[in-house]
């Protein structure tokens, strides 16, 4: 659905069912310079089963107009925003990669407007290697193919998407090449590398969290993330065999499966 | 620093599986079943409505064929991939899926003579009409654009007459129109082209050919590209408007890079299932291991068959883009810089009666309706292949009475070359004895 945040539109996946403000929400923040398709083995799931569903496109991003936000602390106040725009009081929020830094620096700074938060492949920090950096604020697409080798596990490179028929690395890559290299990825990876507030905003967190890990993660190896579980004081962690980076979707069943109980738990709808 | 990501060989032998899910089992199996247990009656509903992936039914998936289909899609460097039991389905499913009653389609004119029958006769029954361009008339396919036509189709070099569509500047038009591109591929395989890198959208291909090697399995694909945008304009209801089907789901909003693929499994799959079977897939898989090896034979060999048929004084004529004085020459170059493949296009001199005395008498070259087997394959397509077009068709196709198709295979060239010598001795006898 399309509706408007300070003045600009945005574009969020329901999942599937026409938006409910009455129904608990869960709002899902996709990863750098992706959009809400990453989401679509979670979202329609709790579409159906009585949660109503926002998986947004960041501004500049997928369907949202644009620019993009540069910094990760405007991203967490602009979640905030999305969730007064849409008329609700509070929401559980679901994070990939930047995600997990912005559900963090949202949850942070609007404790009372976050019932739970779900992070993927979260950790306290993205620093981002210099070159692939300048690769991506340059908009040489060589940045896509680097993310998707690192961003990707054994599934990733050899096979084997949870949907039939679907190529983990081509369709991540085509996510963010349909977008902007250089507006969308380039300064999401640069506002990645400036966030420096990611343990004092996870000390801050008062709701319940979890950290779903892949132990093949090379961009959030299992030790960050626990790092950054240490960090929140009511978390867990879940690490996921034989995963790289994309929890999302090269472990779908699994990390649904995770968040499913986390979430019914913590937020449960009637 | 360079992405580590498999490159085209290696993802030949080992894309799409994982042993390590597998029961270690180095070879990929044939999952020889119809359907799969669910976990419990949530699992079930949620595989239904598509809110997991995973196996239901072997006619929307199958586990072997899903090895087939990623690798397929990591060759061509596309989202996703649908593995169909022919090229013909793939074809008829790419169609269906991205078309309505009232809509319209714009063909080259040269393609596989089934390929031309669907858009003639079959597709306007369901009320979906086709104008034909000839494939070097680049600007006709522009003139053939109507506000209904959702799509240019084509085969990049022609069946059987081998002219290329100039498809940079087909593409340009496509997208000036806001219409994807489809091609089959079939006669390249991406081992010599990659249609998506050249702006195409979806590719089809029959897996019987090149790609199997083997003539052994009739397997087709279709291939998504990606980047079609299917929301930018209201000219696509079938992928962007909510499908009664999925309880009011839209194809495009939610599953984007690969909406075409999701619609085309959860419809086509479910109401047409023209599924392939795992042993073919199987099959097909086997062939697909060899691909570039045997793509360097095929197209050496062709390139020897090429300049002895040019030199030969029973050929009246020689149609392959590698040859300097062919219209297509320069866009082959750039197009097809590994080779211009094994199809090759002649005329024998004496007409019909010559073409049918060469191909009785040739013996290692097998006389079928075939292409792309490792074997050398001959043909006569105005009285085989394209038999059911009428003269006025053939002639748009470029077709002639005295056209030969062959399809080089990768046998030891001096013995294609002597089979073809006993063809054309054969061949003249007919004349000689007129001439007397």
């Amino acid at each position: 659905m399309k509706f408007t945040v300070n003045k600009k539109e945005v574009f969020a996946s329901t999942g599937g069912r026409p938006f409910d403000k009455k129904k608990p929400l869960i709002i899902f923040i996709h990863g750098s310079g992706l959009s809400h398709i990453t989401w679509v083995l979670q979202t329609r799931y709790f579409a159906f089963h009585g949660y109503s569903v926002l998986a947004i496109d960041l501004p500049g991003h997928g369907y949202s107009e644009g620019p993009a936000l540069e910094s990760i602390e405007e991203q967490g106040k602009w979640i905030a925003d999305v969730i007064d725009s849409v008329g609700v009081k509070e929401a559980s929020l679901v994070g990939h990669s930047q995600g997990c830094l912005v559900v963090m620096e949202c949850a942070s700074q609007f404790p009372d407007k976050i019932r739970s938060i779900g992070l993927m492949g979260g950790a306290g920090a993205i620093p981002m290697n210099p070159e692939l950096l300048e690769l991506a604020e340059k908009g040489d697409p060589k940045a896509v193919d680097l993310m998707m080798d690192w961003a990707h596990g054994p599934a990733g490179h050899f096979g084997g998407h949870p949907v039939p028929g679907l190529h983990h690395i081509n369709l991540g890559g085509s996510i963010v090449i349909n977008g902007s290299v250089k507006n969308a990825l380039g300064v999401d990876f640069r506002a990645c590398d400036n966030y420096k507030n990611g343990f004092e905003a996870a000390k801050k967190i008062k709701c319940p969290a979890i950290n779903i890990l892949g132990d093949r993660d090379r961009m959030c190896p299992v030790k960050e993330g626990k790092k950054l579980a240490d960090n929140i004081k009511d978390s867990e962690v879940e690490v996921i065999e034989n995963c790289g980076h994309m929890i999302l979707l090269e472990e779908a069943g699994k990390s649904l499966a995770i968040l499913k109980k986390f979430i019914r738990n913590n937020h449960p709808a009637e | 620093m360079d992405p580590k990501t498999y490159k085209f060989d290696t993802i030949s032998l080992h894309g799409g599986y994982m042993p390590s899910k597998n029961a270690g089992s180095r070879q990929v199996p044939i999952y020889q079943t119809t359907s799969y247990l669910f976990d419990d009656v949530d699992h079930a509903a949620a595989l239904f409505n598509l809110e997991q992936g995973g196996h239901i039914y072997s006619r929307i998936s199958n586990p072997t064929v899903q090895v087939l289909e990623e690798r397929v899609a990591a060759l061509e460097g596309g989202t996703a991939a649908l593995a169909t039991a022919s090229g013909m389905s793939a074809i008829f499913l790419a169609i269906m899926t991205l078309c309505n009653t009232g809509d319209h389609v714009v063909v080259s004119s040269q393609l596989y003579g089934g390929t031309v029958n669907l858009f003639r006769l079959t597709l306007p029954k369901f009320g979906i009409k086709a104008t034909f361009v000839k494939p070097r008339d680049t600007e006709g396919f522009k003139k053939a654009i109507q506000e209904n036509t959702k799509c240019i189709f084509g085969e990049l070099v022609g069946n059987p007459g081998n002219e290329l569509m100039n498809m940079p500047e087909i593409v340009k038009i496509a997208n000036e129109a806001g219409i994807p591109v489809i091609i089959d591929s079939t006669y390249q395989t991406p081992y010599l082209f990659k249609p998506l890198e050249h702006g195409a959208d979806i590719v089809v291909h029959s897996l019987t050919k090149w790609m199997a090697g083997h003539g052994s399995s009739m397997a087709g694909i279709l291939v998504e590209g990606g980047k079609f945008d299917w929301l930018k304009t209201d000219k696509f209801p079938t992928m962007t408007e909510p499908y009664e089907g999925y309880h009011g789901l839209s194809f495009a909003e939610e599953f984007g890079p690969v909406a075409f693929t999701m619609k085309a499994r959860a419809e086509g799959m479910r109401d047409m299932g023209p599924c392939l079977s795992p042993q073919n897939a199987w099959n097909v898989l086997q062939g697909i291991e060899t691909l570039s090896v045997r793509m360097e034979k095929h197209c050496s060999n062709a390139l020897k068959m090429v300049e002895y048929l040019s030199n030969h004084k029973s050929v009246a004529w020689v149609s392959h883009a590698s040859l300097k004085d062919n219209p297509d020459y320069e866009l082959a170059k750039t197009l097809l810089p590994k080779g211009t493949g094994s199809m090759i296009a002649f005329g024998i001199k004496g007409g019909k009666e010559a073409g049918a005395a060469f191909i009785d008498n040739v013996k290692l070259a097998s006389h079928l309706a075939n292409v792309g087997d490792t074997r050398t394959l001959v043909i006569h397509p105005a009285s085989a292949t394209h038999s059911q077009m009428d003269e006025a068709t053939l002639k748009l196709a470029n077709m002639s009475h005295d056209m030969i198709r062959l399809s080089v295979g990768i046998e030891d060239i001096d013995d294609i070359i002597n089979d073809f010598e006993d063809g054309f001795r054969a061949a003249e006898k007919p004349r000689l004895v007129a001439n007397k």
